[in-house]
């Protein structure tokens, strides 16, 4: 699967999104290149979840275009997307990860011992054969995320993947997420978290009301602000 | 009381020609339910998934159809099938192949209306999760109907009960032919306008405590794909 052809880099060129009058992205221009991850930060309804769609390919734009590699259509077998309430299958936690395994193409010979080191990854190789419905919420995370690695993707896509867990769980994403980066996929995460952002992030994007605000190196985002909007967020006070 | 006496004689002694009306009740019944999901689940699925002009007045014509009377369907079948009928050259009127045609008509509305609500609500939660895998139109349908598993085989057991339990059809197009074309519903209608209530009465009990084994089963398979499937 290597050999295919590279999403990266993800290019937004003036793209816009409009639904039913409602602009929820407007003129963005953005250039996404691989390396640490960029953490989309703002708050609710400033468009975070469309751009992430937009970048899987999931939503068309009213306006502009987007490319991965510089083409603009392109089979999404390289991207994958966590939502942020992913959807459990109605099978058992391995049957869903082999089940991603299947869509991206992998060989059935090679399926079972794949999805065995993918629950390990994520450390639910002890549910594996539990139904995923009944998982917690912070294992239903985990699993949507093997499922998400399972193929092998060069740009993983995350909504607020940790929105609902308590601390531990969301450490144990962390340290997933973490090393999905080390191992070279790019990741692009929705966030309003700022101590995440501290954790994660390479570089920030903030957006408000569906406009860039500002792109910045994560220390320099966190640490001098160059927008009075950022500067607000940083601060915790509440940016609408 | 004596006729309960005798129609419990009828069932614990083993009576040959209760058990031989049983025995095609069900079979007739059986292999309806198994024509209707053969033809219902890809129709249901397809109204579920599929979106053209006039698909709503399909959906709301099928949904209607789940209440038909079953005299209608059988005179219906019985028009199509009598000997001036468009079909009347095949001889089928008053054959157990005639009960089965008319029965999974009466069955098939069921088991469309109920697959496609179980496909549409399954779609609506799995579209996007669905899409972002790049599952392919054919995958859709097999994970849709594989995930909805549970509910679709509720669905079947209650085209099945609905078919063992009705009178109309298999009268009208069966003729209620002794030892032939004679089911549970029939013969009980009749027996009892004869007066000759234990056969009735044994095959009314035979006939409730399947409908009550079908829905234990509709409840059970329920329980069980809640604890296993969630």
């Amino acid at each position: 699967m290597r050999a295919a052809p590279s999403d990266l880099p993800l290019v937004l060129d003036g793209v816009s999104i409009a639904v039913g009058g409602t602009t929820i992205l407007d003129r963005l221009n953005l250039t996404i290149m691989p390396g640490a991850p960029t953490l989309i930060v703002g708050p609710n309804g400033s468009g975070k979840t469309s751009l992430l769609r937009l970048c899987m390919g999931l939503a068309a734009p009213s306006k502009g275009t987007v490319s991965w590699g510089g083409r603009t259509h392109l089979p999404q077998t390289r991207r994958a997307i966590v939502f942020q309430k992913p959807v459990m299958l109605r099978r058992s936690a391995a049957a869903n990860v082999a089940y991603g395994l299947a869509q991206a193409g992998c060989p059935r010979a090679l399926r079972a011992r794949r999805t065995e080191e993918l629950l390990d990854r994520v450390g639910l190789l002890a549910l594996a054969s539990r139904p995923a419905r009944r998982l917690s919420g912070g294992e239903q995370q985990r699993l949507a995320l093997a499922r998400a690695l399972a193929r092998e993707p060069e740009i993983l896509l995350l909504d607020e993947p940790t929105a609902s867990l308590d601390p531990a769980a969301t450490r144990f994403v962390e340290e997933i997420i973490l090393a999905a980066a080390q191992s070279g996929t790019k990741i692009v995460m929705a966030s309003h978290d700022l101590g995440q952002v501290r954790r994660l992030a390479g570089d920030v994007l903030f957006l408000v009301r569906g406009h860039v605000c500002e792109r910045a190196d994560a220390a320099d985002f966190l640490d001098r602000p160059a927008t009075p909007e950022a500067a607000a967020f940083v601060q915790g006070e509440l940016v609408i | 009381m004596s006729e309960t006496v005798s129609a419990w004689q009828l069932i614990a002694s083993g009576d040959a020609t209760l058990f031989s009306i049983v025995r095609l009740s069900l079979s007739v019944s059986l292999a309806a339910a198994t024509i209707a999901v053969i033809v219902g689940l890809p129709l249901g699925a397809f109204l579920a998934l599929a979106r053209f002009p006039g698909r709503s007045a399909i959906v709301v014509v099928l949904n209607g159809f789940m209440g038909l009377p079953p005299v209608v369907v059988g005179l219906t079948v019985y028009l199509l099938l009598s000997r001036s009928g468009p079909l009347g050259e095949l001889g089928l009127l008053f054959t157990p192949a005639a009960m089965v045609i008319a029965q999974s008509l009466l069955v098939l509305p069921i088991i469309a209306a109920l697959t496609r609500q179980t496909i549409e609500d399954l779609w609506l939660e799995y579209r996007e999760e669905l899409t972002a895998m790049g599952v392919g139109p054919a995958g859709q349908v097999a994970t849709l109907l594989w995930d909805g598993r549970f509910s679709l085989v509720t669905a079947l057991l209650a085209g099945f009960g609905r078919a063992a339990a009705e009178v109309g059809t298999v009268m009208i197009v069966g003729g209620n032919i002794d030892g032939f074309t004679r089911t549970m519903t029939t013969t009980i209608a009749l027996e009892t306008s004869k007066g000759n209530l234990p056969l009735a009465m044994g095959l009314g009990l035979v006939l409730i405590v399947l409908i009550l084994l079908i829905n234990a089963a509709a409840w059970g398979v329920r329980l069980w794909s809640e604890r296993r499937a969630g």
